[in-house]
């Protein structure tokens, strides 16, 4: 028995569509638990089954033939809300693969005459092409979110005339440094503040790397001419500088925001008294 | 040869706004056209502004330490000013320094860096009161 011919696939899946659908239906919403509605599933196992059956008819024999191209764009948009709604990889799947439930269906069946290994060979094909889609937008959705992360986590604020402060949250690395370094840069000239102040209350652990990054910031801070103080150094953290022998050399350290933010409104020429009133 | 940088006096402080980028020989010719304008002027202070220098490699890093030394060596002091965002990042990171150039935000700052120094100094009040006394 030779492959049949994708006409002839397509005239037997129109012509049991229903058989097929119902156990697509079932083997799919058993292995969803619940977690989307049989109407929504009946809904897209729709879209995807006249697609496939309209690419069949139009001469497709492998997904990647051009009478497949609905076919894909459907799959692709499928697993790609699957990857945002949290689905696991395991359910994204198995919502193309339970198809050949009802595919087995129609090799039992003795009235159906024609070979559909070629169609079965072409529904795993749709399974691993979803997996792909699936694996690609969880892929996107991770580096949009690191990048929202970088952004979120660097803001940089005036908190005096001619005083910007950095309050440094979580672990810093070349990546962050670069974008902290060029934020509190930028601030430095549109602002036209004298004094920048970095706090590294919310970094978790300084090490002779970290270190380096805050002495690089400072130093880029100190060439376009301003003062830079590094402020919220917590006591162990202290304890770690100190047994790191790490060495702050001439850059001014405070164990406070509010210290360091004294300290720069003193050297503005204003007194403490003046400024606490 | 027309490519020199001008050299301003206001004052008794020198100013060099650079707004082109530099090659290598103008910066040359700037740093000798510099240690002349201290010496025939007795000026106290050099601002050189570099706002409009987006590019700054090694070489015009260590002319401007030079000039620095220079001027220090002639009993001026050297701030220089503007610099920008990238400039300073890509001077760090290429692990360069000024030297003994200070640096301000903008000229108006560079001006009362300088003009904070020229406070009298300890020789000038012992001076002072040493004259006093002679009277």
């Amino acid at each position: 028995m030779s492959d049949a011919s994708t006409g002839a696939l397509s005239q037997v899946l129109t012509r049991h569509a229903d058989e097929v659908r119902t156990a697509w239906l079932d083997a799919a919403a058993a292995e969803l638990h619940g977690r989307s509605s049989r109407g929504e599933l009946d809904r897209e196992q729709t879209e995807i089954f006249e697609a496939l059956v309209g690419g069949l008819a139009d001469g497709g024999t492998t997904l990647r033939d051009a009478a497949f191209d609905q076919l894909r764009g459907i799959l692709a948009d499928v697993s790609a809300a699957r990857a945002r709604l949290g689905y696991t990889p395991r359910e994204t799947a198995m919502a193309v693969f339970a198809l050949k439930e009802g595919l087995y269906a129609l090799v039992s069946d003795a009235s159906v005459r024609t070979d559909i290994t070629s169609l079965l060979r072409l529904v795993d094909d749709l399974g691993l092409y979803t997996f792909e889609a699936f694996a690609e937008a969880r892929e996107a959705i991770i580096t949009e979110q690191s990048e929202q992360l970088l952004e979120l986590s660097t803001p940089v604020v005036k908190i005096w005339d001619g005083v910007v402060a950095v309050p440094l949250v979580g672990t810093l690395d070349s990546a962050r440094t670069q974008v902290v370094m060029e934020k509190l840069l930028n601030t430095l000239v549109e602002t036209g503040s004298e004094h920048a102040i970095i706090d590294i209350t919310g970094v978790p652990a300084v090490d002779t790397q970290v270190a380096q990054h805050l002495f690089k910031t400072v130093v880029a801070a100190r060439l376009m001419g301003a003062q830079c103080t590094i402020s919220g150094i917590r006591p162990q953290i202290a304890q770690t500088i100190v047994s790191l022998g790490i060495e702050f050399g001439d850059i001014r350290t405070r164990a406070s925001l509010a210290d360091a933010l004294l300290d720069a409104l003193e050297s503005g020429g204003r007194s403490a008294a003046e400024v606490t009133g | 040869m027309n490519d020199a940088i001008p050299i301003l006096k206001i004052g008794s402080t020198l100013l060099v706004s650079i707004q082109v980028d530099l090659q290598d020989t103008t910066a040359l010719r700037l740093q000798e056209d510099l240690a002349e304008r201290i010496t025939t002027t007795g000026a106290r202070g050099v601002i050189i502004d570099i706002s409009g220098l987006e590019i700054v490699d090694s070489f015009i890093g260590r002319m401007l330490a030079t000039v620095a030394a220079i001027s220090q060596v002639l009993d001026a002091r050297t701030v220089v000013v503007g610099m920008r965002p990238a400039v300073a990042i890509t001077l760090v990171e290429l692990g360069l320094s000024l030297g003994g150039a200070r640096t301000a935000l903008d000229v108006d700052r560079g001006l009362a860096l300088l003009e904070s120094d020229d406070t009298p100094s300890a020789g000038a009040t012992l001076l002072d009161a040493a004259k006093r006394r002679a009277q």
